[in-house]
C-alpha cells in the first residue's frame, strides 16, 4: 500500500515536473514573440459598461498594431497582449490584481483601469514594483500631485474638464466681473476636481459665485438647489455629478423651468440626455475628451472620424471616448517600448516620461507629473438632438446658440 | 471656511423668508418626493408588522419596478399602464421571492432577517446593472408642468399625479387591510400568528401575499420615480433608508403615521437641502430622527414611571 502511494507520488512528480518544463519552454517561446500588458478593467459592478469600453478600445489598438505586423524593440519585432481581469468595480480588488497581475502572472507593463478611484488604488503598487502604467480613463488632477514615477496618463485632467465654458461665457460678455455663476458638484474626489478648476477661473475673471452646492453621491433630486437658481438668477450654471448629474439636472431643469442663459456639465454623452431627455437637453453644454469630429489623426487609425468607424465596425455601437482614449493608452505605450529600444521598464518608464506625439485620441504630450498636458478639452453642445463641438473654435463644427432662450420660448 | 458655511445658510434662510413663493416652491417640490417615499415606506411597514423582517431590500425592488415600467414604457405602453404593469409584475417577483428566500428567515432572529434582506439587495443591485445596465434612466411623459405666482412655483405634472397615485395607493390597501377577507388575515397573523394558525389561517400564505403586495407597492413606488425623476442600478439604498426612517417615526402599521411622516420628511429634507446646502440635507434629517426617537424614549420612560 505504502509502495504504491510512493510509485504513484513518484509518477505524479515527474507529471508535475514535466508540464512545468514545457510552460516554461512555452512562455520564454511566447515571451519571445510577445509584448504582455496586464489590466484590471471593470467587467462587473458599477463601472460595467465603462469598463467593458476600455477593454474594447485596448483591444482594438492590439489588434491593429498586431495587424501592422506588431512593435519594433531595438531589432526584434513584438506582438502585444493584454492580461486581463475583473476588479469588480471596486478599488480594493483592484489594488489587489495589480499585485496579482505583477507577482503572479510576471507581467512588467500595466494598462490602467476605469474610472480615477480605481486608478488611485493600483498605483502605489505599480510605484511599489517600479512597473510603468499607463492609463487613460482616471481623470483625477490629485492622482498627478503625488509624485508618482511611474503612473501616465493621456487623458487631459479634470480640473480642466469645465475651464471652457467659463471661457466662453466670459468671451460672450461685456464685463466679466459682472457676470454670476451658480454651481452643483457631487461630493466626490473627481466632481470636486472639476469644480476647483472652475473655481480658479471664475476667481480669474473675477466672476461671482452664487450658489455653491455639494451634490450627495446618492443624487437623484436636486429641486431645491434649483429651486435657488430659479430665483438668483445666474448667468452660468454649472453641474458635474457624473451621468446621474447630468440626467437629473437636465430632467429637472426641464421639470422647474430653470432659466438659465448658458448651462453647462460633464457626462452627457454617456448620460445620454440627448437620446432619451430629447428637447429638454437642448443647449447644454458639455465637457468632453474626444469627438470623432476633431482633426484628429495618426498613421495607425488614420484621424478620429476613421477611428469611430473601425470601432463601430468591429463593436456595431457608437465609439465613446472611454474606447478611444483607452486605445491611444496602447499606442503611447507601443511608442514608448520603440523609442526605449529595450524591455526593460525602468528604460520604458523613461520613453514613457517623455511621450510627444500625434495621435487620432489628439497630441499626446507627457509633462513632468505623468499627464497629458498637450491636449484641450472640448465642449460639445446639444443641437437638434446631435452633440456637436463649439469649443474651441478651431475645431467647432457649429456656432454656439447662446443664450439660451427662456422655457416659455423653446 | 466654517464662518462662510455659517455666512451662507443664514443667506439662504433669509433668501426663503423673503421670497415666501419661492418657499412654497420648494415645500411643494419636497412633499411631492415625499408621496414615493411614503408608499415605500408603507410596503416596508407591512412586511415588518406582519413577518417581522426588516426588509433591507426595499429600495432595490423599487428601483426593479422603476425598470419594469421603463422597458413597459420603451416597448409602448402608454403610461397610465406603467404602474399597474410594475406593481403586477412585482407582486408575482416578490411572491416567487418569499417561496425561494423569505419564508426562510420568517420566525428567526431580527439579525438573520436583515442579513439575507441585506444580500438579496445586493443579488438584486447586480442582477439590475447586469440586465438593463448601469446607465442612469428616466423616461419622459411628456405632460409638461403647470407653474403659479409668476413662474415661482414650478411642478412636473406627473410629480403631481404620482403624488395622487401614491396617497390613492395608500388609501387602497388602508381600506383593504380594514375590509377584505385577505386583510383582516394578514391583521390576525401579525397581531398572533400562532392563534391565527390554529383558527384555520393558511399563515404561510398570509406571508407569502404580504411579501407579494409589498412588491406591488414598490412596483407602483419604482414606476412612479422613473417617469418623475431617475434611477439606476445603485439608487436603491436612499429608499430603503427613508423608507426604514419613516416606519421608526410613524411606527408600525400606522398609515396615516407613515403618510404623515413620508410627506413631512420628503419637505423638510428639500428645505433643509435649500437652507443647508445639498450636502447637509441628509445629516440633517438623520439628525432629526435621531431627535424624534430620543424624545420619544424621554416620553416613553416618563410614562412608564407613572404606571408604576
Amino acid at each position: 500500500m505504502i509502495a504504491d502511494t510512493g510509485a504513484i507520488m513518484k509518477k505524479f512528480g515527474v507529471l508535475v515536473l514535466a508540464a512545468c518544463l514545457g510552460w516554461a519552454v512555452s512562455a520564454q517561446a511566447d515571451e519571445a514573440a510577445t509584448i504582455r500588458l496586464g489590466a484590471a478593467v471593470s467587467l462587473s459592478g458599477k463601472y460595467s459598461s465603462n469598463g467593458v469600453y476600455t477593454r474594447n478600445g485596448y483591444d482594438l489598438a492590439v489588434a491593429r498594431i498586431n495587424e501592422r505586423g506588431g512593435v519594433k524593440v531595438g531589432d526584434k519585432t513584438y506582438k502585444l497582449e493584454v492580461v486581463y481581469y475583473d476588479d469588480e468595480s471596486t478599488p480594493a480588488r483592484g489594488a489587489q490584481l495589480a499585485e496579482r497581475l505583477i507577482q503572479q502572472d510576471g507581467v512588467k507593463y500595466l494598462l490602467g483601469p476605469y474610472s480615477s478611484g480605481l486608478t488611485e488604488a493600483m498605483a502605489p503598487v505599480t510605484e511599489k514594483y517600479g512597473v510603468p502604467m499607463v492609463e487613460a480613463n482616471g481623470a483625477a488632477v490629485s492622482l498627478f500631485r503625488k509624485g508618482y514615477k511611474y503612473l501616465f496618463a493621456v487623458l487631459t485632467t479634470t480640473d480642466q474638464y469645465l475651464k471652457g465654458a467659463v471661457e466662453v461665457a466670459a468671451a460672450r460678455s461685456e464685463d466679466p466681473t459682472k457676470l454670476r455663476v451658480a454651481m452643483a458638484f457631487e461630493n466626490d474626489p473627481f466632481s470636486q476636481d472639476v469644480r476647483e478648476g472652475v473655481t480658479a477661473d471664475v476667481k480669474r475673471f473675477g466672476m461671482k459665485i452664487v450658489i455653491d452646492d455639494k451634490l450627495p453621491p446618492d443624487l437623484n433630486d436636486m429641486s431645491a438647489t434649483l429651486t435657488k437658481v430659479k430665483l438668483l438668477k445666474p448667468d452660468l450654471l454649472i453641474v458635474s455629478g457624473h451621468e446621474k448629474g447630468a440626467a437629473t439636472a437636465v430632467r429637472q431643469m426641464a421639470d422647474q423651468r430653470v432659466n438659465v442663459p448658458m448651462f453647462a456639465t460633464t457626462h452627457c454623452d454617456s448620460a445620454r440626455i440627448a437620446e432619451t431627455l430629447g428637447k429638454s437637453a437642448e443647449y447644454t453644454l458639455c465637457a468632453a475628451q474626444w469627438a470623432p469630429s476633431l482633426s484628429y489623426s495618426d498613421e495607425l487609425f488614420g484621424s478620429a472620424r476613421d477611428y469611430a468607424a473601425l470601432y463601430e465596425k468591429t463593436y456595431n455601437e457608437a465609439a465613446p471616448y472611454q474606447a478611444a482614449e483607452s486605445s491611444a493608452a496602447v499606442q503611447v505605450f507601443a511608442d514608448a517600448f520603440t523609442r526605449a529600444g529595450s524591455l526593460d521598464p525602468k528604460a520604458v518608464r523613461d520613453a514613457l516620461a517623455t511621450t510627444d506625439i500625434a495621435s487620432f485620441y489628439g497630441p499626446v504630450r507627457i509633462d513632468e507629473t505623468g499627464k497629458n498636458a498637450g491636449k484641450p478639452t472640448i465642449l460639445f453642445q446639444v443641437q437638434d438632438g446631435q452633440y456637436v463641438v463649439v469649443y474651441p473654435e478651431k475645431w467647432a463644427e457649429a456656432k454656439l446658440r447662446a443664450p439660451t432662450p427662456t422655457w416659455d420660448k423653446r | 471656511m466654517g464662518q462662510e458655511v455659517r455666512y451662507r445658510v443664514a443667506d439662504n434662510f433669509l433668501l426663503l423668508v423673503q421670497n415666501p413663493s419661492f418657499a412654497l416652491d420648494v415645500v411643494l417640490n419636497g412633499l411631492l418626493a415625499g408621496a414615493i417615499f411614503a408608499l415605500a415606506a408603507y410596503g416596508m411597514s407591512l412586511v415588518w408588522g406582519v413577518l417581522n423582517i426588516v426588509n433591507i431590500v426595499q429600495g432595490e425592488l423599487v428601483v426593479l419596478g422603476g425598470y419594469i415600467a421603463y422597458v413597459a414604457l420603451s416597448h409602448g405602453a402608454p403610461a397610465y399602464l406603467a404602474l399597474p404593469v410594475s406593481a403586477l409584475v412585482m407582486f408575482a417577483i416578490c411572491w416567487g421571492l418569499y417561496y425561494t428566500v423569505v419564508f426562510r428567515v420568517v420566525d428567526k432572529d431580527l439579525f438573520i432577517s436583515i442579513l439575507a434582506t441585506f444580500g438579496l439587495s445586493i443579488v438584486i443591485q447586480q442582477l439590475t446593472n447586469t440586465i438593463f445596465g448601469s446607465d442612469v434612466r428616466s423616461y419622459d411623459t411628456g405632460l409638461g408642468s403647470f407653474y403659479m405666482l409668476d413662474g415661482a412655483v414650478t411642478v412636473a405634472w406627473i410629480k403631481v399625479i404620482a403624488f395622487v397615485l401614491a396617497m390613492v395607493c395608500g388609501a387602497a390597501l388602508w381600506l383593504f387591510l380594514r375590509h377584505a377577507r385577505l386583510g383582516q388575515a394578514i391583521r390576525a397573523t401579525a397581531q398572533n400568528p400562532r392563534a391565527a394558525h390554529i383558527l384555520g389561517i393558511n399563515t404561510s400564505r398570509v406571508y407569502a401575499m404580504t411579501y407579494g403586495l409589498n412588491g406591488a407597492l414598490c412596483g407602483a413606488a419604482g414606476s412612479l420615480a422613473v417617469m418623475a425623476w431617475t434611477i439606476h442600478p445603485y439608487i436603491g439604498l436612499p429608499y430603503t433608508v427613508r423608507s426604514f426612517m419613516i416606519v421608526v417615526v410613524a411606527g408600525l402599521g400606522n398609515v396615516g403615521g407613515v403618510v404623515a411622516a413620508g410627506l413631512s420628511l420628503g419637505a423638510l429634507e428639500n428645505v433643509a437641502g435649500f437652507v443647508l446646502g445639498a450636502e447637509y440635507q441628509i445629516a440633517f434629517v438623520f439628525t432629526l430622527m435621531v431627535l424624534i426617537l430620543v424624545w420619544r424614549n424621554w416620553r416613553a420612560a416618563r410614562r412608564r414611571t407613572y404606571l408604576s
